[in-house]
């Protein structure tokens, strides 16, 4: 398949892609923002910090722990246990990233949230990946990311906990509707289940983010066992 | 600017880093088939399941009914109207 489109249009199909997810994301970096002021960081500590790290759920563990002087060595563990998967996920997309110049790789692999990877994958599956309809994706996720952190952060106590709102649920959402256009591939059912059920098992026992990398590790090697070899090459 | 904070940031997105330029060290043909190419064509339903599984299924009977409402309107909707119709049900649902 050849890529016709230009790259102004490629960025513009990537925004328009992930506005669903940026938007979403508003009140969550507010919330970030006002939780992170009642643990005294600046707007500046707190843009620098969604600028730097730029992922959500180790930000808000981090934040929900933090304690003054900042233990950097246990938020550093902390954030390594978070963002485990980061590690498969970034080989994952590797190899859809032909069109990137080297170094381009490396720049993108730093944008590299959930949802952006997510969204990258999606399109991947369908046509090539462009380095524009990455940068779509991933610039204004970003940029709000950063700048609602830190207007969250000045509005402090102000700010309302989106869950009460159900907006907690749009990412839940935004997945499901992710999950569902990978229905045709090999696999499928397969990856969903073990993923679901070890996940879901880990959560039980032991609640925290280790449910995330154990249910991704179950889900590629349920679907890696249930690989039949005579129907590949 | 506290200086705790300042590392304590630094050392974050050291550990962030790291692990998003963790997968540029494979060699680029590294799953070009077999097991390898299945498990890795299985990550994005692998980890995003994964993210959501345990809210879903154990977070109590109104999280399982706005994800399955999702999932049917997902077949007839386009996402952003999905996404703000499955955030109404959710908080209705709660609300009950």
């Amino acid at each position: 398949m050849t890529v016709s489109s230009s790259p102004a249009a490629e960025f513009r199909a990537g925004a328009a892609a992930s506005s669903a997810p940026t938007l979403a994301l508003v009140p969550f970096a507010l919330l970030l923002g006002g939780l992170a002021a009642a643990k005294g960081f600046t707007p500046l500590e707190t843009a620098l910090m969604s600028a730097l790290v730029f992922a959500g759920s180790a930000q808000f563990a981090a934040i929900d722990t933090w304690t003054d002087p900042a233990p950097w060595l246990a938020l550093a563990g902390l954030t390594l246990v978070v963002n485990l998967r980061h590690v498969l996920m970034s080989a994952s997309v590797l190899r859809r990233m032909e069109r990137f110049p080297r170094a381009g790789r490396a720049l993108a692999m730093l944008f590299l949230a959930d949802e952006v990877w997510a969204f990258a994958e999606a399109r991947a599956a369908r046509q090539p990946l462009t380095p524009a309809y990455f940068a779509g994706l991933a610039l204004p996720f970003y940029a709000c990311w950063v700048a609602a952190g830190a207007a969250g952060n000045l509005l402090g106590q102000w700010i309302a906990d989106p869950r009460a709102w159900g907006f907690d649920f749009a990412f839940v959402a935004i997945f499901i509707v992710l999950i569902r256009g990978f229905r045709a591939q090999p696999g499928f059912a397969t990856a969903l289940i073990a993923s679901a059920a070890a996940a879901t098992a880990i959560d039980w026992v032991h609640p925290g983010p280790a449910s995330i990398i154990g249910g991704t590790i179950a889900g590629i090697a349920a679907a890696a066992i249930a690989h039949k070899p005579e129907t590949a090459q | 600017m506290n200086p705790h904070t300042l590392a304590a940031i630094a050392a974050m997105a050291a550990v962030t880093v790291a692990t998003r330029l963790a997968g540029l060290a494979l060699p680029p043909d590294f799953a070009g088939k077999g097991r390898l190419a299945a498990a890795f064509a299985a990550m994005p339903v692998a980890v995003l399941t994964a993210l959501i599984a345990p809210a879903v299924i154990t977070g109590g009977w109104r999280e399982s009914a706005a994800a399955l409402f999702v999932a049917a309107a997902a077949k007839y909707l386009p996402m952003p109207v999905v996404v703000i119709a499955g955030v109404a049900a959710a908080a209705a649902l709660r609300a009950i």
